[in-house]
């Protein structure tokens, strides 16, 4: 009765959902936490040593901290902040991605050069993957079937099948590829290429570069163009690329391949979080200690929030 | 059961490589070797720069895992010879290296070594020169046959311009040594100060009469003689140091008679790797070195390594072993190489260095990072560094 009533209330207050945003400060040492639709912050606490990639799982019950220092996972209860538990992980955990299902964590070992996976439930290492040098990057295919790891030295996306932890195709790319990113009907992968200043847009189907995109920023040095976070919108139609120092989000047109505009948010953009109903997305700026939240549909920036020291990964809760 | 299934890449031969080429089952060896070149001298100044046994090999084996890594990949496997020389026995160890078929040599020597064996080596290896920064090998003494990834003197006193400048500290007082190496060094300073509108007020000679270096109270004579050595300069608003022999520029700063600050040789340095630099993804790079040599990786080692990546980049763009299409494609202008610096590497094709740039550190730390971003350039910022196409002196 009691518990009905506050859900009344709070829906008549606020017909958007308020979603909690979790964002690692690398240098901090901590998460910030902001409320997505007073969009302030709500506190910020301690995540282990260096805490880069963050997820959460599809039920909203766990938040996943890669604490590259400790060179494990920390387990959070997303409302409460307090560790649960911790995952292993392999040195120097980067990035990371869930199986769609929520199970099983694969990991980017960046000094290592292995893709560990670890079973959420029993805690376990299902498998260590080794891949090629400094891997960073991981996707996950819509239908679960493959993982994308891509290698920052050696310049290749690998394609890791789930059933088999086995490397089934590499695809080379521009320098430095940081990130790999699917649009949700599994048709187009992308990979961000730091170094190289590019997107490559790779049929999944055939594993070869259909599209090569290009930055061209005026009165932007072609050297700050440095591609890093992206995220597809769930129609597929519209791609937003972090272009790091370059202080810029990209907006790419998911069918044509083409940059349509560029979006200036804070210092060194790095990743990028869409809120569950994709109205917004933030990013995380290095720099300037700072998220940006960009209104997606009418593709503005509308409000920057401070966090902590150095903000690199961001997530936000799924309900 | 703590279960874990380690899938070995010798497994990976038999998958299809859609976008790279079906591996034989035996991998290409692609051979390097790494010449390093020993003067006999005196210790350094400090203790924290004592040469280690492993200079710059210990930055040339990180490169061959790297390179192996993605070798598996690519069906190549890289090898790197390691040969310690004297100036004597460089160019015999260079004939033997060339004449077990190796085409690429790292070389890591002094100016008129590294020209010395890019002469004796000819058209038979492609040179990459590690070390020496000699403005004369960029220019009227450059060889085709060699590729400069250690910055020249020019870059790394222009990437100190560009500070200073920007500081406005545009009054310089240039102390140099009275080595070969230290005038040149001094006159890229001169050049500098010219081409970014800086003024040197007075240019004095610190002769290099040998001395006691670090004995016991050692500092005492220091804090003596270098005050009076700086007095009566005229107004200045920093000094520079010109000292690659490392007899006085370490012993500058805070004895000079002026309180100023020191930079070049001393103080804020110019130079192409920091072991505390953290920007780029550096962090797992300096880790990685870490964990393989158990110390801090110095500019030899990274210049070393950075000259086997460009090796190992080239294989695995142009998918092959032959040093003919490696050495095209390198000297091309379609080839960069990544080197935890931000942006693309690549090969300036009037004098074959390598574009890159210039770290400004401190003791601990890496204070900035030049090009400036107020100097422009039409073609790159990094061309603001060292000489340009219009005033090379090289012709090949």
């Amino acid at each position: 009765m009691k518990h009905a009533l506050v859900l009344t209330l709070c829906l008549a207050a606020s017909p958007a959902l308020a979603n909690r945003v979790f964002v690692t400060n690398e240098k901090g040492n901590d998460v910030t936490v902001i409320d997505s639709e007073t969009m302030e912050v709500i506190g910020s606490y301690p995540a282990g040593n260096r805490p880069r990639g963050i997820t959460i799982s599809p039920d909203g019950k766990e938040l996943y901290v890669c604490a590259s220092d400790d060179d494990l996972v920390r387990v959070f209860n997303p409302e409460t902040m307090e560790e649960t538990h911790t995952l292993p992980s392999g040195p120097d955990p980067e990035l990371f991605v869930l199986h769609p299902s929520g199970n099983p964590l694969y990991i980017a070992n960046e000094d290592d050069n292995l893709v560990t996976v670890v079973d959420t439930q029993t805690h376990k290492v299902l498998a260590e993957i080794p891949v090629g040098v400094e891997p960073e990057g991981m996707g996950v295919s819509p239908d679960g079937k493959y993982v994308i790891n891509t290698s920052e030295t050696t310049n290749m996306a690998h394609f890791i099948d789930t059933e088999s932890f086995e490397i089934v195709a590499n695809v080379l790319v521009d320098s430095r590829p940081r990130f790999a990113q699917y649009n949700d009907a599994g048709t187009k992968l992308y990979v961000t290429s730091e170094i190289g200043g590019t997107v490559s847009v790779i049929d999944p189907a055939t594993q070869q570069i259909t599209t090569k995109i290009g930055f061209d920023i005026p009165g932007v040095l072609p050297e700050a163009i440095q591609p890093v976070g992206a995220r597809v919108t769930a129609d597929g139609k519209t791609v937003f690329v972090a272009l790091g120092p370059a202080n810029r989000v990209a907006v790419i047109d998911g069918e044509t391949d083409e940059v349509i505009d560029y979006l200036l948010v804070g210092q060194r953009v790095w990743q990028l979080g869409f809120s569950p109903d994709q109205k917004y997305l933030f990013t995380t700026n290095g720099n300037s200690n700072d998220v940006s939240v960009i209104d997606v549909a009418a593709r503005e920036v509308i409000k920057s929030i401070p966090v902590g020291q150095q903000p690199w990964g961001v997530v936000v809760a799924p309900n | 059961m703590f279960q874990r299934i380690i899938i070995l890449l010798a497994g990976l031969a038999g998958f299809a490589l859609p976008a790279v080429a079906q591996q034989a089952a035996e991998p290409v060896l692609i051979r390097s070797a790494v010449l390093r070149v020993d003067n006999p001298g005196l210790p350094p100044i400090s203790r924290l720069e004592l040469p280690t046994e492993d200079l710059g090999f210990a930055g040339a084996r990180l490169a061959i895992e790297d390179n192996d890594t993605t070798g598996r990949f690519m069906g190549q496997d890289f090898e790197a010879v390691e040969v310690v020389a004297t100036p004597e026995t460089a160019a015999a160890e260079l004939d033997k290296l060339i004449g077990e078929g190796i085409q690429f040599v790292v070389v890591l020597a002094d100016d008129p070594v590294t020209l010395a064996l890019a002469d004796q080596a000819g058209d038979r290896a492609l040179i990459l020169n590690a070390l020496a920064r000699g403005d004369n090998l960029r220019g009227a003494d450059c060889r085709f046959n060699t590729v400069h990834v250690a910055p020249s003197h020019a870059m790394i006193a222009d990437g100190l311009a560009q500070f200073l400048v920007w500081k406005q500290w545009q009054n310089w007082f240039l102390i140099k040594g009275s080595h070969p190496q230290d005038e040149d060094l001094a006159q890229a300073f001169q050049r500098a100060a010219i081409k970014f509108g800086a003024r040197i007020v007075e240019e004095r000679v610190f002769e290099d009469t040998g001395g006691a270096r670090r004995t016991d109270s050692g500092h005492v004579q220091v804090q003596k003689q270098m005050p009076v050595f700086t007095q009566r300069a005229p107004e200045h608003d920093v000094v520079i140091a010109a000292d690659e022999a490392d007899i006085f520029a370490a012993y500058l700063p805070y004895q000079t008679w002026d309180p100023r600050p020191v930079a070049g040789s001393s103080g804020l340095v110019p130079r192409s790797w920091h072991p505390a630099m953290e920007a780029w993804g550096a962090t797992q790079f300096q880790n990685r070195f870490e964990k393989l040599a158990g110390r801090q990786m110095r500019e030899a080692d990274y210049q070393a390594w950075l000259a086997l990546r460009i090796i190992g980049e080239a294989a695995t763009r142009q998918q092959s072993a032959d040093p003919a299409v490696l050495k095209d494609f390198i000297l091309s202008p379609d080839f960069d190489v990544a080197g935890f610096k931000g942006q693309k590497l690549t090969v300036r094709d009037w004098d074959h260095q390598l574009r890159q740039p210039i770290l400004l550190t401190t003791g601990l730390l890496m204070a900035s990072v030049s090009p400036q971003e107020q100097f422009l350039h039409q073609t790159s910022a990094l061309d603001t560094l060292g000489i340009d196409r219009p005033e090379t002196e090289c012709s090949f």
